[in-house]
């Protein structure tokens, strides 16, 4: 790989690299960078396929993109591919919309925090923010006072919702704008407000009979500024947003960003901890798709299912609150390790509840696998092709789903994943039942997990000892774990201060929803809500 | 009535606490005095009334999902008679503002609320929804929905547990059983009106809004 990788490096004269362990960053100037991503998607040596994320910049005196890019055959590998602009006014980059399909929303997220202007991207209209918002709050010179943004009284008109803006690349051109939905075409609106979207998403779709045509999400109704909330706390103080992003799998977000810092401090975690770290993430996950797999019968109309699944929740959220004292917000990773140690009946809870959940789980496969009504449904519909997955960049079960090998803990196994023997949960059909029947499999690979670290969590100390005040030395880190719903990334940009210079978290659940607005057309707007069940996004971490 | 007459089903009236709060609602709504005969017929309707509060589904984040534990087996809100979640305002008479409210979210929030039919209350679950909570920093935060909607009851934590949530709903009983609901047109809604005049002026304060700018 390093061969091939050094091989493709030949062909870019004008770019400068650096590698360190598996990550290798290219920066390469703004006018290059089409030519640079045409080449590492397209080349027959490494061909990128993945674009895992799009980071925005302000370094200051100019703005810059970071493309992380990783390679479906070569997972273990991530190039960061950079480039910067000095242009503060009127910065433009080329868009790589055509090359990769997750690209759409992480420049509209660009743009919309920085102010970043895609050439070649039609779609420039805000992100999460109204599209009468003043500034771009990610820039460092940002006026953040509640005077320039005071809270609206009215709804966003719908004409501001539905019309791309146009960038006139001759200012002296007048273009009219273009709408996203013809006059006649008929729109409905599922949200922001809507028990099924789970979360405040609000989809406007567009319907030719019950065919749906065309959908356009649109976020922003839950987006708290957590990116740049992160950089006025110190390392210690910005763990607990983690928790509140994806708030149904926190722990693990919380180990994503515990994992980073630790990288930039380079501590060692206790193997204690470790174990801790894998089993409490392993149970957080169980729940997390027990959620997931009640909501989705719910939205199918089935309301026993999803008060089993939570009545299962309810053990994990006791033996949850029994260690670190939280139900959902369990607060519990620190850096270096742990908040507290584990309670004295934990290991007991835990035996107790692994064959219980297996008892459950057959219950649940009887309820609701073999109905065949819920079969009728989910056979056959929403099917994601695995190369459409890996250009939509759909990580997680999803992702699996249709066959695409991701899984972060077998990637790149992080605390104890790289001691327990299990298995990638992997189906080839990538139709909505697949996405159903691979989160129960997880569950059962997730407590076979379990069961191999609990009788043996090592003595030791639960957390290592950190500094006071803790600085990460200056550099940019990533860190990457795989959350119930996908691959979880963090980055860290650190200017050797106690404060992060930036902060970039990489939801799995926003491709999630660009991957229903691929799969959704062209089925009837009933199984639009399973179809959004089956992926199982959470909005809040969306919009963070 | 008294406060201390209150019955609650499963709690005692001493296991309360903002006793207080109710004591002095209960002197301001009895200023003028008390009719008999209807006062009975009051305590009759608000009995049913306060045993079968149906809520408005609005949860944001977080709380939701504490929220629907609260609606699952293990704490079962149905014992109440409040499981009635209701998806249309129209057809709620509470708001459960599960979540924090961000800039986009509250005129959609202020919509809801007044779609709903009076007698409407709200309560405030969580302390994004109290004041802004852990993203007080955030530029995109609404610090409160008090800022844009009066509030009954406020119910801290971060999400606050769905026993919590149930002490907050019983809190919410005891306020609606002391209202004289044949007089509630005239004299519960001045009250909300005062209070939205209250809201309105911190509204205003906040923004400086253009009335203001043209009375100076």
């Amino acid at each position: 790989m390093t061969t091939l990788i050094s091989d493709l490096f030949t062909r870019f004269p004008y770019a400068s690299f650096e590698s360190k362990g598996n990550e290798y960053s290219l920066t390469v100037p703004p006018e290059k960078l089409y030519e640079t991503a045409s080449i590492l998607k397209k080349n027959e040596l490494v061909s990128f396929d993945f674009l895992c994320d799009i980071i925005g910049m302000d370094y200051g005196d100019s703005l810059g993109l970071i493309y992380r890019l990783n390679a479906s055959a070569y997972p273990a590998y991530t190039l960061a591919l950079k480039t910067s602009t000095g242009e503060r006014e009127n910065p433009r980059i080329d868009s790589v919309i055509d090359l990769w399909d997750s690209a759409d929303l992480y420049e509209r997220e660009a743009h919309d925090f920085l102010g970043i202007v895609f050439t070649g991207n039609p779609d420039m209209r805000r992100l999460f923010l109204r599209q009468d918002w003043k500034g771009y709050p990610l820039r460092k010179d940002y006026d953040a006072s509640p005077e320039a943004n005071p809270i609206p009284l009215e709804n966003e008109k719908i004409e501001d919702m539905e019309t791309l803006p146009v960038i006139d690349l001759n200012s002296d051109r007048k273009i009219e704008p273009e709408k996203l939905f013809e006059a006649g075409e008929y729109v409905v609106n599922f949200g922001p407000q809507h028990p099924a979207t789970h979360g405040v998403l609000h989809l406007r779709v567009a319907l030719d009979g019950e065919i749906i045509t065309k959908i356009d999400p649109n976020f922003g109704y839950i987006h708290r500024g957590i990116e740049k909330m992160c950089e006025a706390y110190t390392y210690p103080q910005m763990l607990h947003l983690t928790d509140r992003m994806d708030y149904v799998s926190g722990p693990i977000n919380r180990h994503g960003l515990c994992l980073a810092i630790e990288k930039g401090l380079e501590l060692e975690v206790p193997e204690r901890a470790q174990y801790i770290r894998t089993i409490i993430d392993e149970l957080s996950r169980i729940a997390s798709h027990l959620l997931g797999w009640g909501c989705m019968a719910m939205d199918m109309g089935s309301i026993t299912a999803f008060v089993y699944g939570m009545r299962d929740r309810e053990k994990i959220m006791d033996i949850i609150e029994e260690t670190c004292g939280g139900r959902l917000m369990a607060n519990y990773n620190v850096i270096g390790g742990v908040m507290a140690d584990i309670h004295p009946d934990f290991q007991k809870k835990v035996k107790d509840f692994i064959p219980y959940m297996r008892k459950m789980l057959k219950e649940h496969h009887l309820l609701f696998t073999g109905n065949p009504i819920a079969r009728g449904r989910m056979d056959g519909v929403g099917y994601l092709s695995k190369e459409k997955a890996i250009s939509l960049g759909a990580t997680g079960p999803t992702g699996r789903a249709s066959g695409w090998r991701n899984d972060i803990r077998k990637i790149e196994p992080y605390a104890a994943y790289g001691k327990v023997a299990f298995d990638e949960m992997l189906r080839e059909d990538g139709m909505t039942f697949d996405r159903y029947i691979i989160r129960l499999d997880e569950i059962k690979e997730s407590l076979h997990i379990i069961e191999q670290l609990i009788d043996t969590i090592p003595e030791g100390a639960y957390a290592a000892k950190t500094k006071a005040i803790i600085r990460v030395p200056e550099g940019e880190y990533f860190s990457r774990v795989e959350n119930a719903r996908g691959e979880f990334g963090v980055y860290i940009n650190s200017r050797g201060d106690k404060y992060p210079y930036r902060v970039k978290f990489r939801s799995p659940s926003m491709t999630l929803v660009n991957t229903l607005k691929a799969i959704a057309v062209g089925t009837k707007v009933a199984d639009l809500i399973m179809l959004g069940g089956s992926l199982d996004y959470v909005v809040p971490c969306i919009d963070r | 009535m008294e406060v201390k007459d209150i019955f609650i089903r499963n709690m005692k009236t001493e296991d309360f606490n903002e006793n207080e709060y109710l004591e002095e609602y209960l002197k301001e709504l009895r200023a003028n005095g008390v009719n008999i005969a209807i006062a009975k017929l009051d305590e009759l309707i608000n009995w049913g009334r306060s045993n079968s509060v149906w809520p408005l589904t609005f949860a944001t984040s977080c709380c939701g999902i504490e929220f629907m534990c609260l609606g699952a087996a293990r704490y079962d809100f149905a014992r109440f008679g409040w499981e009635v979640t209701r998806n249309s305002p129209r057809q709620a008479d509470v708001v459960f503002c599960c979540g924090t409210i961000v800039h986009k979210m509250a005129p959609v929030l202020k919509r809801l609320y007044d779609q709903m039919a009076e007698p409407k209350y709200v309560m405030a679950f969580g302390s994004c929804a109290i004041g802004g909570g852990p993203f007080k920093k955030s530029y995109h935060t609404v610090m409160g929905v008090d800022q844009i909607i009066p509030v009954d009851v406020y119910v801290p934590g971060c999400p606050p547990r769905p026993d919590a949530m149930i002490y907050g709903m019983m809190q919410l009983a005891r306020k609606i059983k002391l209202q004289e609901f044949f007089s509630l047109s005239e004299r519960d809604v001045a009250d909300r009106a005062h209070r939205m005049e209250a809201v309105a002026i911190g509204a205003s304060e906040n923004s400086q809004t253009e009335e203001k700018g043209g009375e100076q």
